[in-house]
């Protein structure tokens, strides 16, 4: 491509143009957070007391422990299993790769909704109770994918006669795994964890089908608010989370250029 | 040690027996059998019901225009954001995945707030003398959530096929005498052809199968055929009508699917 | 890029300690399984304090969403509070234990005895549910968006009223309006009124907004539409919140429903669930709920605590039932009726 350091008007304006598109909403919810009418109909004027009454909001601080355990605890499962399994193919012969590589990629271009209600008949005619683990273990099963798809690349890549030159020095096959190995896997492992966790995060269907009687996340508590009009402590809450990641995301990358070319 | 490796796949094989394969199985299993568990194909033939007809095309149709605008809104976009790829590249790359951490039902909610009778821009709009827009409960707006929601979905591969093009092919196409239609259309358009395809698979299957979000912005008035099958599990209860619509669903999926592959070998 | 990974991944983390401080383990529950927003959140937080039990908590929009989940039995629920049509459909199924009134004291006490005759037509002999809602179907208007007042369930197919009407997203009450448009009974299963219905709704789709369940409290009170169809107890709390809104039981008559707890037969915690309808039954708790929720309760002892006297004999929260003869309630239609109902739901729905 050619590569402008400058962009004209026209591809200024449009770019513009999508970001309002796109961060319209976003701002929208962050001005109701800060709505003292009750009903996002009215505008009651500004305030801080959502803010204050979400520390004091049980539901809705249990929904985001829960939302944020579950994704941590499955994306941190699915980078385990993942990588487990790019490793495992890497070894393979090609069919049976490809047949592994044609299984994972069910969950990703599946529709959410047939993942959830299959995952849903499954748990049923098991006899599981709905609760915590159902919702886990659905959400390690959509995660994996992510995660070979971002380890695979770099497994790829990995130069297998660094691995023999440890063993050869006498390393055992473990330890040269966790120090030559994991190390060169480790960015890959770690977008695919993130990836993993942002969709954990974000997943309403699944969870939809697959959760049990008084336990949410914030994604399935959002949908039985929708009826009655969102409690504005959730406006509150989702505005803290995104400035946050907002800010972490600015601090990241206003790191000097150097830091990062090195890392790169 | 090698030779062993593949022994590692184990945990993971039978992972995705339990938890990919088996629940296909049963959905299978549902969508062809009827309450008393004898064999029917009563389950897929519902599709043709008017009503069930009706809903299906009417998600076909919907989510192929909104595959089509996001195609046509995310194709210049990831041009410019490619043809600037330098330092702040890949910081543009994460305000695109940055609005995911709000919530994707807040998000589609606040549109609500913003195309509603009296909502934002109705208000901006009488502010300025200008005619009212009518889009939420239309099949409009629903088109808007799915372009809203999915756009980034197009944007993320088409911006990776974009920057992996040789500027030197470029270069060549022009010293070769080409205009810039000719490069486009020649050099760049089919060399993004892999990210034109998974960014459609992923813009048109998640709108196709949505549920989401024509009951937040249709105002339940248009019925997509995710619906019907949330529905069916949710309130009528009737799991065997749900599972073979699904098959259905999964059918539509597949048809996607060799399209596009056929698109892809075609090039 | 590795370094902005492990932030990332920091952030992972810090959140999620802020997240886990909340989750502690209590074996002593009672899992209750309501409507949206139809109990005081300070009622379940004093039940906990009196009586150490937890309350696990969880909402439902319509009747028709919660069954198959309590059918299902893969969700585990104690208390559940479905509506009349849907008792009589459960405990058909087998799906309810019987009540001991020795155990409800306050129950005995303080329900109406009108609302407990009434709860005979789907629960014969009061043997499974313990009245806590009633109310009637009827419209809410906007005084000042409408020429005329409303009167009619014909009004809903006025023309000039396009796109400002809100319909009722759950099958019987949208069925409802139609029948009662045509004098039908709204328990009929003849199919040829059905379909008559069916077309009448399906010429009213063009002229609807939007279909909603609770989401029309919200529409109403911001001026969104000038016609609802709505339940009694939101008509009251719209109208404290934007006064040009008026609820009126249309004159082609509407429906009158009531709303109970019921105790599932396969109930983990069934005398907590026991002690949490009695305690809803307690005259300062119900009143506390029906403040807060302004749905009609069938609570003698909490009316007679109502201070506000145009409260206490307001015509939407206890209007007199005896001035209209053709008011009903719904009954269950069985496999075949429900069958039915859906099927031309759906093809209203999908048209």
């Amino acid at each position: 491509m050619k590569r402008n350091k400058t962009m004209t008007i026209t591809q200024k304006i449009y770019v513009a143009l999508i970001f309002i598109f796109l961060y319209a909403p976003i701002v929208t919810l962050i001005v109701l957070s800060f709505n003292a009418s009750k009903t996002r109909a009215k505008w009651g004027g500004f305030t801080l007391k959502w803010y204050v009454s979400l520390l004091q909001d049980e539901t809705i601080l249990d929904a985001l422990g829960t939302t944020l355990l579950i994704a941590f605890l499955s994306a941190l499962t699915a980078a385990v299993i993942g990588t487990i399994a790019c490793i495992a193919m890497s070894g393979m012969k090609r069919r049976s790769r490809a047949v592994l590589m044609g299984i994972t990629n069910i969950p990703m271009l599946n529709a959410d909704i047939v993942t959830g209600i299959s995952l849903m008949l499954l748990f049923i005619s098991l006899g599981f109770r709905f609760g915590f683990g159902t919702i886990l273990l659905s959400h390690i099963t959509f995660n994996i994918p992510y995660v070979i798809l971002s380890v695979l690349p770099r497994m790829k890549q990995l130069n297998p006669s660094v691995y023999e030159a440890a063993l050869d020095l006498g390393a055992s096959p473990l330890f040269a795994f966790f120090k030559v190995t994991l190390p060169d896997l480790m960015p890959g492992i770690l977008s695919g964890f993130l990836m993993a966790f942002t969709m954990s995060l974000d997943d309403f269907i699944i969870t939809h089908f697959t959760k049990g009687s008084g336990l949410n996340t914030l994604s399935t508590k959002i949908y039985t608010e929708v009826r009655k009009g969102i409690k504005p402590e959730m406006y509150a809450l989702s505005t803290i989370i995104f400035v946050t990641v907002l800010v972490l995301l600015i601090l990241v990358n206003i790191t000097p250029e150097k830091a990062q070319k090195e890392n790169i | 040690m090698n030779s062993k490796k593949h022994l590692l796949a184990a945990p993971y094989a039978a992972w995705a027996a339990i938890f990919i394969i088996v629940p296909l199985g049963m959905i299978l299993y549902y969508g062809l059998t009827d309450k008393s568990g004898s064999f029917t194909l009563e389950n897929l033939l519902a599709i043709a019901s008017p009503g069930h007809a009706r809903s299906l095309w009417r998600s076909v149709w919907l989510s192929l225009i909104s595959t089509a605008v996001c195609f046509l809104l995310a194709y210049p976009l990831a041009m410019i954001l490619a043809g600037k790829k330098g330092r702040n590249g890949s910081f543009i790359i994460l305000i695109f995945i940055l609005p995911m951490w709000m919530n994707f039902l807040l998000r589609t909610l606040a549109w609500q707030t913003l195309l509603e009778k009296t909502g934002v821009i109705n208000s901006i709009l009488a502010f300025l003398g200008l005619p009212a827009l009518k889009i939420i409960n239309t099949p409009s707006a629903i088109v808007l959530g799915m372009v809203y929601n999915f756009l980034p979905f197009m944007v993320l591969p088409l911006y990776n096929a974009l920057s992996k093009i040789d500027e030197n092919v470029i270069h060549a196409a022009k010293d070769l005498g080409a205009n810039k239609i000719q490069t486009f259309f020649r050099i760049i358009l089919p060399l993004s052809v892999p990210g034109i395809i998974s960014g459609i698979t992923m813009v048109f299957v998640p709108a196709l199968t949505t549920f989401v979000i024509s009951t937040l912005l249709g105002g339940s008035k248009v019925l997509l055929i995710g619906n019907i099958i949330e529905q069916e599990f949710t309130q009528a209860g009737n799991w065997h009508l749900g599972s073979g619509l699904s098959i259905v669903l999964m059918v539509f999926i597949l048809i996607n699917m060799v399209v596009t592959a056929l698109f892809d070998k075609e090039e | 890029m590795k370094k902005r990974c492990f932030v990332l991944f920091i952030i992972c983390f810090v959140f999620l300690a802020a997240g886990c401080g909340a989750g502690e383990q209590n074996d002593n529950v009672v899992i209750v399984y309501n409507w949206g927003e139809y109990v005081d959140p300070e009622v379940l937080e004093l039940f906990e304090a009196e009586t150490g039990i937890r309350v696990i908590y969880d909402e439902f929009e319509t009747n028709e969403t919660m069954f198959p989940k309590v059918e299902a039995g893969a969700a585990e629920y104690d208390v559940v509070c479905p509506s009349d049509y849907m008792i009589s459909k459960m405990i058909q199924k087998d799906m309810l234990m019987e009540l001991d009134m020795e155990h409800l004291p306050n129950a005995q006490q303080n329900i109406g005895t009108q609302y407990w005759q009434q709860s005979e037509g789907f629960d014969p002999g009061n043997r499974y549910s313990v009245p806590y809602c009633w109310g009637t179907v009827g419209i809410l208007y906007n005084k000042t968006m409408v020429e005329e007042p409303i009167t009619s369930w014909a009004q809903l197919w006025d023309e000039k009223y396009r796109d400002e009407i809100l319909m009722q997203d759950s099958v019987r009450d949208a069925f409802m309006v139609a029948e009662k448009l045509y004098g039908y009974s709204m328990n009929t299963t003849s199919e040829q009124e059905l379909l008559a219905a069916r077309d009448a709704l399906i010429r009213q789709k063009p002229l609807v907004q939007a279909y909603v369940v609770d989401q029309v409290r919200d529409k109403m009170i911001g001026g969104e539409a000038a016609i609802g169809v709505i339940y009694s107890g939101e008509a009251i709390y719209t109208q404290y919140e934007n006064n040009s809104l008026e609820y009126v039981i249309p004159e082609e008559g509407t429906n009158v429903w009531i709303d109970s707890w019921v105790i599932l037969k396969n109930a983990p915690h069934k005398e907590n669930a026991e002690r949490f309808i009695d305690f809803m039954c307690r005259g300062d708790i119900a009143l506390k709920n029906f403040e807060y929720i302004t749905y009609s309760t069938p609570n003698e002892a909490a009316k007679a605590m109502i201070e506000d006297e145009a409260v206490r004999n307001s015509p939407i929260a206890f209007p007199d039932l005896s001035r209209y003869d053709n008011l009903e309630t719904y009954i269950y239609l069985g496999e075949e009726g429900d069958a039915l109902y859906n099927e031309l739901w759906k093809e209203v729905k999908t048209y």
